[in-house]
């Protein structure tokens, strides 16, 4: 066990390095020059040599690459990401602030459209050529050619403009303060979004639970059961849930990076606040830190779902206890 | 005596699905070529005639410039179609490459590429979309090369897969055997081999690059806001949405909705109709 999780941690350590190498080189090669970009063309234009000199230093821009590299990535050992030059803070804060917001909502995302995607999968297979199986999969065939942020366009058009039940955007009613945010209001603000997200994310997990459905059904322990003199639905509860829902776990884990695609635009549209928005508008006015600490915590996040998967895994599927040596 | 004739009243499967892809593809042609018809009027300001509803005359309605929507749509979608068609092209290319070099590169290849497939995926998307615009200084570029660039982690495990299970078949063992040279068994068993299996997915590349440049250039990363494109049209119908100008949002998502639904209907066609495992079904 314990060779396994040195092998996961070195891996991991491996992946981030390379993430780390890949955005900062990304970044820094940008032509859209940090200190411009930042201060404002009359303002630089007006500012004095000295100062721009000042500046510059301050973005390391007269340094080599690799020695920019170093300092960045020895600062991060010591979990300094920097300063976002666009909120005036720490990025750390930054994320920490705007991770919470945006874990709520990819969270719920995640939940409803794991739960809803397998029961429906389970449903159309069960139900193979049925009307209801028709319907579904014409819903996640289409669903799946459906740009996010397009459904997220109509959705905030349909549920905030014309029936007005929702807000129009961010995350807590405008010209409040945040001690008085209640946690309905909170929630308030991030149905359409999670609604958003979730629809989207339906359509994967429930094509692959309902193939997958269709093969357990046709295997020789269900015909088994059923020989036995269980009902279709009885058989497929007591024998083939967990032989579907292994999959599903590990495809829905799988698709973190997904999401987090995902509510990139979702928080666009609804302007929520939370990490995607922050990178948008870091990318937008090259904030070169706060771009590059999203994309780490992205990325950690991303690996952190495929590792859920693997131990999930382990621990559902009997047949994999032989690793726990 | 026919105690049980068949049925035929329906066109047979296989017809079905040829018709079904050529039908797609002539489709998308149309809509391409009009787009690039119309490019030049889709800019037309008219200011006689702006923020109208759909109507005869403006199936699509108009913009506050204007502008006929069912133009702009339609010249935003060629845009759209040729940028993403051209990147997924290169990418598949790239994985291609890519593939071939890890199943017959030695253990070493196969790891770094492997490595570099995790990698990829190891960052959302959008976000390694959003790095790659950013370092290239957004615009046309940013969003070409992002593109270009990153899609080709999938179809590269798929081609490599299958060259491994082309190198351990029976018959390139027989050419090995009768003492063919490298070159000629890869010309002329291996290439035959995969060629399907890439065609098809580098049809089905086409619609994921299609929704990521639509993608990107709402955000504003791609395609600068002079130009048709279908991010543009959405992101500005973004800012009259209050306003109650639905037909600003609504149709020219449909019209992408469609395009990319068409294009997934070809690709996955093809599939069915070259797969021999699948071709019957």
């Amino acid at each position: 066990m314990s060779k396994v999780l040195i092998h996961t941690i070195a891996k991991f350590l491996l992946l981030m390095l390379g993430v780390s190498v890949v955005t900062f080189v990304l970044v820094s090669l940008s032509p859209i020059d940090p200190v411009q970009a930042n201060v404002g063309q009359a303002a630089y234009l007006n500012m004095s040599e000295a100062k721009r000199a000042q500046l510059a230093e301050y973005w390391g821009s007269g340094l080599p690459l690799w020695e920019r590299y170093g300092n960045w990535f020895g600062d991060l050992l010591h979990g300094d990401m920097g300063v976002s030059l666009r909120y005036n803070a720490p990025v750390a804060e930054v994320i920490a602030t705007r991770a919470l917001n945006s874990l709520a909502l990819m969270g719920c995302a995640w939940v409803i459209s794991g739960v809803l995607g397998f029961v429906l999968g389970t449903l159309a297979g069960l139900w193979q050529n049925s009307l209801f199986d028709k319907l579904a999969k014409g819903y996640c065939f289409v669903l799946a050619s459906v740009p996010t942020f397009w459904l997220g366009l109509i959705i905030l058009m349909v549920f905030a403009v014309y029936l007005g039940w929702f807000p129009v955007g961010f995350s807590v009613p405008l010209g409040m303060s945040s001690a008085d945010v209640g946690l309905a209001d909170a929630l308030h603000h991030m149905v359409l979004p999670a609604l958003t997200l979730s629809v989207v994310g339906i359509a994967n997990i429930a094509l692959h639970t309902r193939e997958k459905t269709v093969d357990v059904l046709e295997s020789d322990y269900i015909r088994f059961a059923r020989a036995r003199g269980l009902s279709r639905s009885k058989a497929l509860l007591h024998h083939g849930i967990r032989n579907i829902a292994l999959p599903a776990l590990t495809l829905q884990f799988a698709s973190i990076a997904e999401i987090f695609g995902g509510s990139v635009l979702v928080e666009e549209v609804f302007s929520y606040p939370g990490l995607g928005q922050a990178a948008v508008t870091a990318g937008l006015g090259g904030d070169v830190a706060l771009l590059a600490g999203i994309a780490l915590v992205s990325a950690a996040l991303v690996f952190a779902g495929n590792m859920c998967a693997n131990v999930m895994y382990g621990i559902i599927d009997v047949r994999m206890g032989g690793d726990r040596r | 005596m026919i105690l049980h004739e068949a049925k035929n009243h329906r066109l047979a499967n296989r017809r079905l699905l040829l018709v079904v892809t050529v039908t797609a593809f002539v489709v998308l042609a149309a809509i391409v070529i009009f787009g690039c018809v119309v490019y030049d009027q889709a800019n037309a300001t008219n200011f006689d005639q702006k923020n109208l509803p759909p109507s005869l005359a403006h199936p699509f309605g108009t913009d506050w410039m204007g502008r006929d929507m069912l133009l702009r749509t339609a010249a935003g979608l060629s845009t759209s179609v040729l940028l993403g068609v051209v990147a997924a092209l290169v990418s598949a290319v790239l994985a291609f490459v890519l593939g071939a070099c890890a199943a017959l590169g030695g253990s070493r290849a196969d790891a770094v590429i492997s490595w570099c497939i995790d990698l990829m995926m190891g960052i959302p998307h959008i976000v390694l979309l959003i790095l790659i615009s950013y370092a290239l200084g957004k615009g046309f570029w940013g969003v070409a090369v992002g593109i270009a660039l990153t899609h080709w982690p999938s179809l590269t495990r798929v081609i490599r897969a299958e060259i491994l299970q082309c190198k351990e078949s029976l018959f390139v063992g027989v050419a090995q055997a009768l003492g063919q040279s490298r070159l000629r068994i890869a010309l002329t068993h291996m290439i035959p081999y995969t060629l399907p299996q890439f065609i098809v997915g580098l049809i089905l590349l086409f619609p994921h690059a299609i929704l990521h440049e639509a993608a990107v250039t709402f955000l504003g990363f791609g395609l600068p806001p002079e130009q048709p494109a279908i991010g543009v049209i959405l992101s500005e119908a973004m800012t009259y949405l209050s306003s109650g100008m639905w037909w600003l949002a609504v149709f020219p998502g449909l019209a992408l909705v469609a395009v990319v639904l068409l294009f997934d209907c070809a690709g996955s066609s093809l599939r069915r109709l070259i797969d021999p495992k699948r071709n019957q079904e």
